[in-house]
């Protein structure tokens, strides 16, 4: 891997109430460039919300998060996608209707560096090959198998070749085979490296993948730092498998 | 750019020039005929400009045609303003209706976009009328010019042309492709960088423009003006017909839907004049039921069938 460089994405204070539920409550962490941080804890401890914040789908109640500087939380998801945040989504979401190639070009088109025509569409073809899907260019999405399918999500999310990527449980409803597979391609991502927030809830990902991990519990932060600390870290293990 | 892009627009132009000679070959019933078909493939295709990419049935269409023949109406009736200056001006009304509608409607979707865009024609055409009846006195307007049908036959075939060729620009374009993105998942479209709301507010600002120059063109044909029968919730309705019994998935699927549904509704319109909404709901039935993909997924249909 490359050394984990200077803060690109600062996140401070970040808040989201729903109602009466606080679902993230004042989250603080940084990410570092070409590093792999792992967002962990139990089911419902506000993760996937953390990463519905970033990545602009809904606007925190309070908090900032700013990229290089340029705050972009307030901003709206397509903003915040142009200034180069990508991401998967927790259940895959392709686009039935378009060819493998097209749902590439789709991340490519109106992304962070943008491409067009021809010149998408190579790129979008040299990403499918990369990402295991060469041989599948020609099928109709719908009959992809379920990892197909998280592949080409993935090469969507990287077409538009963001500064972050956002990965919601990527590795989520793979069998061991695939699972290994899967494993192995964010290792790739990541020796090139990319930034990517990884939401996960299978540890040896975690342990292989990440460099960080900030835990969370009830929407709070309750321990950061290498996989290997926080996962021996006694409040955390409280917090994934009770008082006893 | 692809080889059957050129060739699709080739077909089309050749087309068009075979659609020009048709006042030259006939008159009285079939030239009427043709020009209510030609009226109906500008309506049709400028709604799918809108409708098909994004899968959001728009019943605005007597809206946007009614405030294209009325305005012409109005101006020409009570101001002694001429035609043109009239069709110049009337289908920007229309485009700021629809940059209204759009921003009101972008958090709607389904269904609820349908019964808005249709309460929306209906409001309309009940103000248009009030107003009329309380301040303007309930005078008809008349719009008289010296156009033929032949004329208004070949400005409605100019507008269809134009349509089709900027809906076939779009497709191309990167706004088309992210309409595209749109109607296949309008969350992913938004992480992905999309502007849904500045692209679905342009498509629908086109489809308005159009469709009320469509309103004004035909209004000579009326000669005589009031809002009910520019403000046709039913035309709006056989224009969502039309564009599915031929598909939209195609920029050409409302045309092969337009020509034989407007030769079933002459029919039917001269044969049980008193049934016609019974009728339009019938064929709305079957269309859905049986070919819900229109004539372009049956094309298609049979084309794989072949191919594999």
């Amino acid at each position: 891997m490359t050394k984990p460089g200077r803060t690109l994405l600062k996140v401070q204070g970040l808040t989201k109430r729903f109602g009466g539920l606080v679902a993230v409550n004042n989250m603080t962490f940084d990410v570092h460039e070409h590093e792999v941080l792992g967002l962990i804890g139990p089911n419902g401890s506000g993760k996937t919300t953390t990463m519905n914040l970033i990545s602009g789908a809904f606007p925190p109640s309070d908090g900032s998060i700013t990229m290089n500087g340029q705050r972009l939380s307030g901003l709206a998801a397509h903003q915040i996608a142009r200034r180069g945040v990508s991401r998967t989504f927790q259940l895959v979401r392709v686009l039935p209707g378009l060819s493998l190639v097209d749902n590439v070009v789709a991340g490519a088109a109106f992304g962070y560096r943008k491409r067009w025509g021809a010149e998408a569409e190579q790129f979008a073809r040299g990403l499918l090959e990369r990402i295991g899907l060469g041989d599948h260019m020609h099928l109709p999405v719908g009959s992809l198998t379920y990892i197909d399918q998280k592949r080409l999500e993935l090469a969507r999310a990287l077409a538009g070749e963001p500064e972050v990527l956002l990965l919601d449980e990527w590795l989520a409803g793979l069998n061991p085979t695939e699972l290994q597979e899967g494993i192995d391609l964010i290792a790739e991502l990541r020796r090139e490296g990319r930034t990517i927030i990884l939401v996960e809830h299978v540890m040896d990902a975690i342990r292989s993948l990440c460099d960080r991990c900030v835990v969370m519990n009830s929407g709070a932060k309750i321990a950061e730092g290498t996989p290997r600390d926080v996962l021996s870290d006694p409040e955390v293990i409280r917090a994934y498998l009770g008082d006893e | 750019m692809t080889g059957s892009g050129w060739k699709e627009i080739g077909l089309a132009a050749g087309l068009v020039i075979l659609a020009a000679f048709v006042p030259l070959v006939t008159d009285g019933y079939w030239l009427s005929i043709a020009v209510t078909a030609m009226m109906y493939i500008a309506l049709a295709t400028a709604w799918t400009l809108f409708s098909g990419p994004t899968h959001y049935i728009s019943l605005a269409t007597g809206a946007f045609f009614g405030i294209g023949g009325y305005l012409v109406a109005t101006g020409m009736s009570d101001y002694d303003i001429s035609f043109w200056v009239m069709a110049a001006v009337a289908p920007f009304v229309a485009v700021v209706l629809a940059a209204i509608v759009g921003a009101a409607t972008l958090r709607l979707s389904g269904i609820y976009f349908v019964i808005f865009t249709l309460g929306l024609a209906e409001m309309i055409r009940g103000l248009v009328s009030w107003v009329q009846n309380n301040f303007l006195g309930s005078r008809g307007l008349y719009v008289l010019t010296d156009f033929t049908e032949a004329h208004i036959y070949w400005m409605l075939l100019i507008i269809a042309a134009v349509v089709y060729l900027i809906g076939w620009l779009i497709e191309r374009s990167r706004l088309g492709f992210a309409m595209k993105i749109i109607g296949n998942d309008e969350g992913v479209a938004k992480h992905l960088g999309i502007n849904t709301a500045a692209a679905k507010v342009a498509l629908f600002m086109i489809t308005g423009y159009f469709t009320a120059l469509v309103g004004v063109v035909i209004a000579p044909r009326y000669s005589y003006i009031e809002p009910n029968l520019v403000f046709s919730p039913e035309l709006s309705f056989l224009v969502v017909i039309m564009a599915l019994l031929g598909g939209t998935q195609r920029l050409w699927g409302p045309i092969v839907g337009v020509i034989p549904f407007t030769l079933i509704w002459e029919t039917i319109s001269v044969s049980f004049p008193n049934a016609t909404t019974f009728y339009l709901g019938l064929s709305f039935l079957l269309i859905v039921y049986f070919i819900p993909n229109g004539f372009v997924g049956l094309v298609e249909k049979l084309a794989r069938r072949r191919q594999g």
